[in-house]
């Protein structure tokens, strides 16, 4: 049999591993900055298939995202950020906490689909931030992880708001009879 | 570093402005995000990397990067990359392309390649099917996928690529997960440092004609051993696993084919004299 | 073997020209074999007709080779009446028969080989200086020893003592020294040297006769110019590793055969869409399938014109003799570079392995020059249009050219696109580069006028040559048109060929007569047009020709 039997789903550290404001920081930052990168691809694929609210809407989050990572630069002020390669990320999981998840994506997605994806990523991100409060080394690190995890609460609560404008769609929302096809 | 001072190059500075024609949901647009992070972090200049491909839909990542491409015909990615690293071994040569371009049509180049052993990074982004014809089994498909082409599956044993690029001499070997971009980024910068030929495996689901692959991301999981330099113990590890064993599964020093010390001793009017009587 | 090379050098070195082919069985090694010798003290392009000195080691399997060994009653036949029964073709030719005790000789020497004992007994009757090979034994052979060399020469004194004893034997004409060093080359060293000669730095190989030794020659000479050389698993690699080479900006080439080139069709349409150069040398044999791979044949016509997928436009060219394979190699890579599209060369199985003696070649000014894209400003558009419809092409490592060659269609960024008007746009540029170009006089040559012109190409050339100037000598006009460029067809130079031509003779090496039906579907010719097609092994005689000619007189 293999050596390599049930181990974890990734080898990355989780929250708790950080060991500084700076790098709790740098953290918070690569978060947002992941945040718009992803909304900008939805954007993108959504334009390249023809779903134009689609598109709209995900390039509306990644601008309230683009716009909180300025902010959380310019709150750093003159602390020196560490400039994180892949391997130093301490997310636990596979992803920055906000980034939208690709597989999910569909090019008939919804609003409603849209906002469901915003709403577990907000949601994934408080917990990174809840996390943080839990193991936090200082009594700074406290402070910017509580100042983080409020900001996500009320980012979920903003998302869950704008979801009761959408309702589920319905369960074929994703049938299409004569789906486009590209062949090579 | 800070984070205010941009570094020398930017994930971004390496995607074009064309946009993917991949469906939402492929585990390509990952693979795109991961491979232009390895150059970032690896600061090559973009001019200074080529990515080469065949035919599929994977194979039509060379226009999404901001380097010089060739998307040629299916099948024949590794050959063009051979060509061009020995040409030219200043360049940074990565070859890309799915299971069915790279161990279907392509096998015969895959293998020799390892063999050849020249320092290129060659990424399969595997999703067990043939995408861009509408939902084909491909060599690494399970025996009882169905289809319309082999209905109720093609009973044939996967191809196991990790495996035969041991076993023909690939000098670094891995396998990641699309939707792990951190580790596949990170074992893509190990990959093209690494002297010698590299092969990374991707799986990279098919969200269209292969959803159940959507659940991989529950499935995959970290290599718990530390990589090795012993083929003998990596080629029972690969053999062994589940194929969802994530990470560097060997990592060898097998003598790279030799591209340096190539300086001319000759012109081409000495060599006519050769036939001079 | 080593016997005909003796001879040929020996008589280059004393002022004679001449040309060497070579029969041999289909066994790997130590299969029969034949050194076919022609000399002259004019340069010789073309087999003889008839053969005036045969000299038998052994008689075993000679049936074989007696249709290319045309024998006359003029023959002197050298062999030992212990080696085995005459055969009757031999004795139906009326040779003079000469007994030697070779076996009887070779075994009174101490290391005696019957090659030495042919050099002697050949060079002996046509008059070679000994001295010549005696020299060339110690050129050759010094590197083995004292007792080597010596065992050599007394073999060939032996042969040179039997050669005084005979009457009646043909000897050459008064040789034609000249200042210069002349060369002994084939026509696939030739390939090679005019390859680099043109640029190229770069091969790919897989080996396939008679295709090979194109390779082979290039494999240390690359090296020594820095360039290099890579054996590839199959076709279907080596033209992609040549187009990988090419598209990083080294002028690359690979060399194969008729079922290599077939493998390699597909991405020679890959070059002509992504508008990367190369060179493919395909040195023709007996086909289809693996046919006669060592002998030649012109039947790759068709395929090289017409076997790539699409509307593909692309460059073939042919060498028309041993020598012009340098000249055709290295015109083609500099058109294949000026165009940036493939070449394919048409050589042979017969100019590609006959061994020749010529006047060293004047250096040519055609090198291969690339339009390169260099401090790009702006967007950069690899397939941009332009008048020559030749854009220019930034190599990897410029800044600011990155773009992806495609095999698909494309915009002129290089984008794929599926758009008719793209299509139209890219297909009208990449036909225009070629028919637009101007190849200058090189795309044929052209000797004498008549109402009756034989039209050739490759290696048939040298054949209709000496029967257009037999026919010459007997009174009849004809002029000779020699394609050197296959493809594209250039209808104005060839209606400017024709000029006064009222009758066109087509001569090819081919069972179909591809060659006069490409003609027949590609230009105006004459109202009379007939087509002398023979497929190999046999080279067409300039006899056949001759006769061909003389009937339609």
């Amino acid at each position: 049999m293999s050596e390599d039997k049930a181990t974890a789903k990734t080898s990355q550290p989780g929250p708790e591993a950080i060991e500084s404001v700076e790098e709790l920081l740098a953290h918070a930052y690569v978060i947002e900055v992941d945040a718009v990168e992803r909304y900008n691809l939805l954007a993108d694929q959504m334009e390249v298939h023809n779903n134009s609210e689609l598109a709209a809407l995900f390039r509306k989050l990644a601008g309230h995202e683009e716009h909180h990572a300025k902010e959380i630069l310019e709150r750093a002020g003159d602390k020196a950020l560490p400039k994180l390669k892949s391997s130093d990320y301490k997310w636990g999981e596979f992803e920055a906490p906000e980034a939208a998840e690709l597989d999910r994506a569909h090019y008939l997605m919804t609003p409603w689909h849209a906002l469901q994806m915003a709403l577990r990523a907000e949601k994934r991100a408080f917990a990174f931030f809840d996390q943080l409060v839990k193991t936090a080394k200082d009594d700074e690190m406290k402070k910017w992880s509580e100042e983080f995890r409020e900001e996500e609460a009320e980012h979920v609560r903003l998302v869950e708001e704008l979801l009761t404008r959408y309702p589920e769609p319905a369960e074929d929302w994703a049938e299409d009879p004569d789906p486009p096809v590209y062949l090579e | 570093m800070t984070a205010h001072t941009a570094p020398a190059f930017k994930a971004s500075d390496y995607k074009s402005d064309i946009k993917p024609v991949w469906c939402p949901g492929c585990g390509d647009y990952h693979v795109l995000l991961s491979v232009t992070r390895a150059l970032a972090e690896l600061g090559r200049r973009p001019e200074d990397v080529a990515c080469i491909s065949g035919i599929g839909c994977s194979s039509r990542i060379p226009a999404y990067v901001n380097c010089y491409g060739f998307h040629g015909v299916h099948g024949r990615s590794l050959p063009i990359g051979t060509g061009l690293k020995v040409a030219r071994p200043d360049l940074t040569v990565l070859v890309a392309g799915g299971d069915g371009d790279g161990f279907s049509i392509g096998g015969n180049h895959f293998q020799h390649a390892c063999r050849r052993n020249i320092d290129i990074t060659y990424i399969v982004m595997d999703n067990r099917v043939y995408g861009m014809t509408k939902g084909q089994p491909s060599p690494t498909t399970e025996p009882d996928w169905d289809s319309a082409l082999s209905p109720g599956g093609t009973g044939l044993s996967p191809f196991h690529p990790l495996v035969i690029a041991l076993a023909s001499g690939a000098n670094f070997v891995a396998r990641t997960f699309s939707g792990d971009p951190n580790r596949t980024t990170e074992v893509l910068v190990e990959a093209i440092k690494h002297p010698g030929f590299s092969f990374v495996q991707i799986l990279s689901p098919c969200v269209t004609f292969r959803p159940d692959e959507r659940g991989w991301k529950d499935v995959v999981h970290t290599a718990a051993v530390e990589e090795t330099d012993d083929p003998a113990r990596a080629a029972r590890r690969i053999m062994t696993d589940d194929g969802f064993n994530i990470g560097i599964l060997y990592r060898g020093n097998r003598a790279p084919y030799k591209l340096t010390g190539r300086e001319a001793t000759s012109d081409t009017d000495q060599l006519g004299e050769m036939f001079a009587i | 073997m080593t016997a005909g090379g003796f001879l040929l050098e020996a008589a280059a070195r004393s002022g004679w020209f001449g040309l060497m082919t070579r029969s041999v069985g289909p066994q790997i090694r130590g299969g029969e074999a034949a050194a076919l010798l022609r000399f002259s003290n004019r340069r010789v392009d073309v087999p003889a007709e008839s053969y005036n000195i045969l000299f038998v080691v052994d008689w075993l399997n000679f049936d074989r080779f007696s249709a290319e060994i045309h024998l006359t009653p003029d023959t002197m036949v050298i062999a030992d009446p212990d080696s085995g029964e005459v055969p009757e073709v031999v004795v139906k030719s009326g040779a003079r028969m000469f007994d030697m005790p070779v076996k009887q000789v070779l075994g009174a020497i101490e290391g005696g080989r019957p090659n030495m004992l042919a050099t002697g007994v050949v060079g002996g009757i046509i008059g070679l200086p000994i001295d010549t090979i005696y020299e060339l034994i110690q050129d050759n052979l010094g590197s083995k020893g004292e007792k080597a060399v010596n065992s050599s020469k007394a073999t060939v004194e032996a042969g040179y003592r039997f050669a005084e004893t005979l009457t009646d034997a043909p000897a050459l004409a008064e040789p034609k020294k000249s200042d210069k060093r002349r060369w002994i080359i084939t026509g696939n060293e030739a390939a090679g040297l005019g390859a680099v000669r043109g640029g190229v730095r770069f091969a790919a190989a897989y080996p396939i006769t008679p295709g090979t030794e194109i390779l082979e020659w290039l494999a240390p000479n690359l090296r020594k110019l820095g360039g290099a050389l890579v054996q590839a698993e199959d076709e279907l690699a080596s033209i992609n590793m040549v187009i990988g080479g090419s598209y990083g900006g080294v002028p690359a080439i690979t060399a194969t055969s008729g079922p290599g080139l077939a493998l390699m069709t597909e991405s020679i349409g890959l070059a002509v869409a992504a508008e990367v150069p190369c060179v493919i040398v395909d040195v023709m044999r007996g086909g289809p399938s693996t046919g006669i791979p060592t002998k030649s044949e012109q039947s790759d016509l068709n395929i090289a014109v017409y076997g790539l997928h699409g509307d593909a436009p692309h460059i073939v060219t042919a060498p028309n003799s041993v020598s012009d394979c340098l000249f055709t190699t290295q015109w083609s890579v500099y058109l294949a570079e000026a165009m940036q599209t493939p070449a394919i060369v048409l050589s042979d199985q017969f100019i590609g392995q006959a061994k020749i003696v010529i006047d060293p070649p004047a250096d040519i000014a055609f090198v291969g020059k690339r339009l390169l894209a260099q401090n790009i400003e702006g967007e950069y558009r690899r397939y941009a249009v332009t008048e020559s419809g030749v854009s220019p092409m930034a190599v990897p490592g410029v800044a600011g050219g990155q773009h992806t060659a495609d095999g698909l269609e494309h915009n002129p960024r290089g984008t794929p696109s599926t758009r008719a008007e793209d299509h139209m746009t890219q297909m009208n540029k990449r036909l225009r580069k070629i028919t637009g170009f101007d190849y200058g006089s090189h795309w044929a040559e052209i000797d004498g006028e008549g109402e009756l012109a034989v039209l050739t190409w490759g290696s048939c050339t040298a054949a209709a040559l000496e029967a257009v100037e037999a026919a010459r000598e007997a009174g009849i006009a004809v002029k000779l048109i020699s394609l050197r460029l296959i493809s594209p067809c250039l209808p104005d130079a060839m209606a400017k060929a024709l000029e006064g031509v009222k009758k066109v003779l087509v001569v090819e090496q081919t069972h179909s007569g591809q060659f006069a039906n490409y003609l027949r579907a590609q230009y105006e010719l004459p109202s009379e047009v007939r087509s002398y097609h023979i497929p190999g092994p046999l080279t067409i005689r300039p006899s056949e020709i001759l006769s061909q000619i003389q009937d339609w007189s």
